[in-house]
């Protein structure tokens, strides 16, 4: 039964990183064949790196996602603020539901809106090329701001209301209030919507296919015109840095995560040992 | 005693959803006092608290402050300071941060003058070293203590207490009312203290406030309120309490369960219907020939100091502790002394309380849990 359940085990892991073996494993072969391998070298990583356009792209692409989820966690944090002191019920419901929209709905209608809002407002305002790096910025923030607000909330919830009135009570204006206290006690959400919001917004190719005009051209909007020519292997060079640079991002973030958990765990620990000096100490 | 009025509150009602939580409310606190609002949960206290420390507004009436109207004065501009119910510490700072928090809000920047205040709250509440420990590594009562020395750094004119011992048990709480009430009279601080723990009231106030449903019931010293309750339910709620229909004859003389006694009270004027109330403390058990009164025991339970013994006399349900044994279903006689009778006029709460027919010590745990959930 172990054996078996450990072989399912593998399964699913091959099922899941086969392609991306594949493709770590041809990005170093020295010829262009995809079927055959003859043998180690860096030549496509080297061909890649030449490759200005490139790296056009991938820099692109830093600025926008980097930048997006600046904005959409400033904003979403205040938003999710916001959502949370609402009392009345239905209205806060509304709101989720409206925020939430753009998450459940198919990146190709929110591209194909985006682009028909960008023209429609462009035209409308004379301008000669409308969609560029700020349409899609735009564009980008607006699909990030769910994620944002989905995971600031339940931190807000999570906090004593007495916690900030603790604050105000001990002398601080209601702004002072949310940077002195409130802010940090949410960070850890606020962090993971960072995150988040900065891979979808490097990952994503629908929604910015839509609304970048050609001025200003991602990664991924590179990568599939270069498709559209011929798969040359420095595509797949690309790739395995990019899936090695996701690989590094996510071991930090949970060998993190798991620090603070252990963290905790070794509170709870010096907790328990404290206990037996309560007594002495209530005296 | 010649004291200054610190905070009074005129006429305060506050409602939540329509649902009425404070009506008209009227409440003088004086400086140096220790004043506890005492109730059962849903009664208003906390709002009534709340108020006073600048986190509800009041629908109606005013709420004064060494003179000036402060119904809209945030909290952070108010010389009051809270303890919460939870504590309400600042997960992110140590214990040093924490209490030093008030300080740096309000822009002192003389590192040495914090360290110097700071060690001396730890000082006061008993946490010497724990500076450098995080709040989350704390125990309830420590965590308590850092509460408490975090409100009173800025030295506020008044601390608010809100059900503070709440989450600690029998044994801390007991250490801790003590150190509370002793640190109130060094410091000379107002503490206003919130509470559903009639026994804790009693120990530790100067003046009790007893409340039920968003309404004063009564104010007085603690010795005042158990002695002469003002009506059936303040006598119910502080401590154990028979609460017999009687009529008073004339003045010094009451009768009930068909019996005249003498009493101590006067001017309620002749054949009045009252509530009489006795305290199970102040019954004596003699024998059933030589009794005042006589009736059958129903049950005795063993309380360690005392046994509680349910008597039924003509049908009601009295309660007695004695330190004398007494055999269940045996008769016995009870006297009553003319100075343990305090006679009340009949109020909306006449007969609803006083009588142990449906007692059980079941019930009392019960309602004791519900009490905890505070509003």
């Amino acid at each position: 039964m172990k054996i078996l359940s450990r072989l399912y085990l593998i399964l699913v892991f091959i099922f899941l990183y086969a392609p991306i073996a594949v493709m770590v494993l041809i990005s170093f072969n020295s010829s262009e064949s995809t079927t055959q391998f003859s043998g180690f070298s860096l030549y496509w990583y080297r061909e890649m790196l030449r490759d200005s356009a490139t790296l056009e792209a991938l820099r692109n692409t830093l600025v926008l996602s980097i930048s997006s989820a600046v904005v959409s966690t400033v904003v979403g944090t205040l938003a999710a603020v916001g959502i949370d002191r609402m009392r009345n019920r239905f209205m806060r419901g509304a709101v989720m539901s409206v925020t939430n929209i753009p998450m459940m709905n198919p990146d190709i209608v929110t591209g194909i809106s985006l682009m028909l809002l960008f023209v429609f407002v462009g035209t409308l305002l004379g301008l000669e090329s409308y969609l560029s790096f700020w349409t899609l910025l735009i564009a980008h923030v607006t699909f990030n701001l769910p994620y944002v607000i989905l995971s600031v909330l339940p931190k807000l919830k999570q906090m004593d209301k007495n916690i900030p009135e603790a604050a105000l009570d001990l002398g601080c204006t209601p702004l002072r209030s949310f940077f002195k206290v409130e802010l940090p006690f949410i960070m850890p959400g606020v962090v993971t919507g960072f995150i988040m919001a900065f891979t979808l917004s490097f990952d994503d190719f629908v929604i910015s296919n839509f609304t970048s005009g050609s001025s200003f051209e991602t990664l991924t909007i590179h990568i599939y015109s270069m498709i559209k020519k011929s798969v040359k292997p420095d595509i797949y060079a690309l790739s395995t840095l990019i899936f090695a640079a996701v690989l590094l991002l996510l071991v930090v973030y949970n060998m993190s995560d798991r620090s603070e958990r252990d963290d905790a765990r070794g509170k709870k620990r010096r907790e328990l040992r404290f206990r037996g000096k309560e007594g002495g100490a209530a005296k | 005693m010649n004291r200054k009025k610190l905070i009074e509150l005129r006429g305060i009602t506050k409602s939540f959803d329509g649902e009425v939580v404070l009506d008209n409310i009227s409440l003088d606190i004086y400086e140096d006092e220790f004043i506890t609002l005492l109730g059962p949960s849903g009664c208003g206290k906390t709002t009534t608290l709340r108020i006073i420390g600048g986190f509800e507004t009041p629908d109606s009436g005013d709420v004064i402050f060494d003179g000036a109207r402060i119904n809209d004065t945030p909290p952070y501009k108010r010389h009051i300071n809270t303890v919460f119910q939870r504590y309400a510490l600042f997960p992110h700072l140590n214990v040093y941060e924490n209490i030093a928090f008030g300080l740096r809000v309000a822009r002192i920047r003389d590192e040495e003058e914090i360290s110097r205040r700071v060690r001396e709250m730890l000082e006061m509440v008993n946490l010497k070293g724990f500076e450098r420990r995080h709040v989350t590594t704390l125990s309830g009562g420590q965590q308590q203590r850092v509460a408490i020395a975090r409100a009173l750094i800025n030295k506020p004119r008044v601390l608010l207490l809100d059900e503070p011992l709440g989450a600690l048990d029998l044994k801390l709480r007991k250490d801790m009312q003590n150190e509370l009430k002793s640190m109130q009279k060094r410091t000379g601080i107002t503490f206003i203290y919130v509470t559903h723990d009639q026994e804790e009231a009693l120990s530790m106030s100067d003046t009790v406030v007893v409340m039920n449903n968003g309404s004063i019931m009564q104010i007085g010293t603690p010795t005042d309120i158990y002695n002469e309750p003002k009506n059936a339910y303040v006598a119910d709620f502080i401590g154990e309490s028979n609460i017999v229909d009687g009529v008073m004859i004339d003045d010094y003389s009451v009768k009930m369960s068909g019996h005249t006694f003498v009493c101590v009270d006067a001017g309620f004027g002749k054949n009045t219907p009252v509530d009489v109330v006795v305290r199970p403390e102040d019954v004596d058990v003699v024998a059933p020939e030589s009794g005042m009164l006589r009736g059958k025991v129903t049950s005795v339970t063993f309380k360690g100091v005392h046994y509680e013994v349910i008597v039924d006399i003509g049908g009601f349900k009295w309660m007695i502790q004695t330190t004398d044994y007494v055999a269940p279903d045996a008769e016995i006689g009870v006297d009553i002394e003319p100075d343990a009778i305090h006679i009340m006029n009949k109020s909306e709460y006449s007969g609803m309380f006083g009588d142990y027919s449906s007692f059980s010590d079941e019930l009392d745990a019960l309602s004791e849990n519900t009490e905890e959930e505070e509003d």
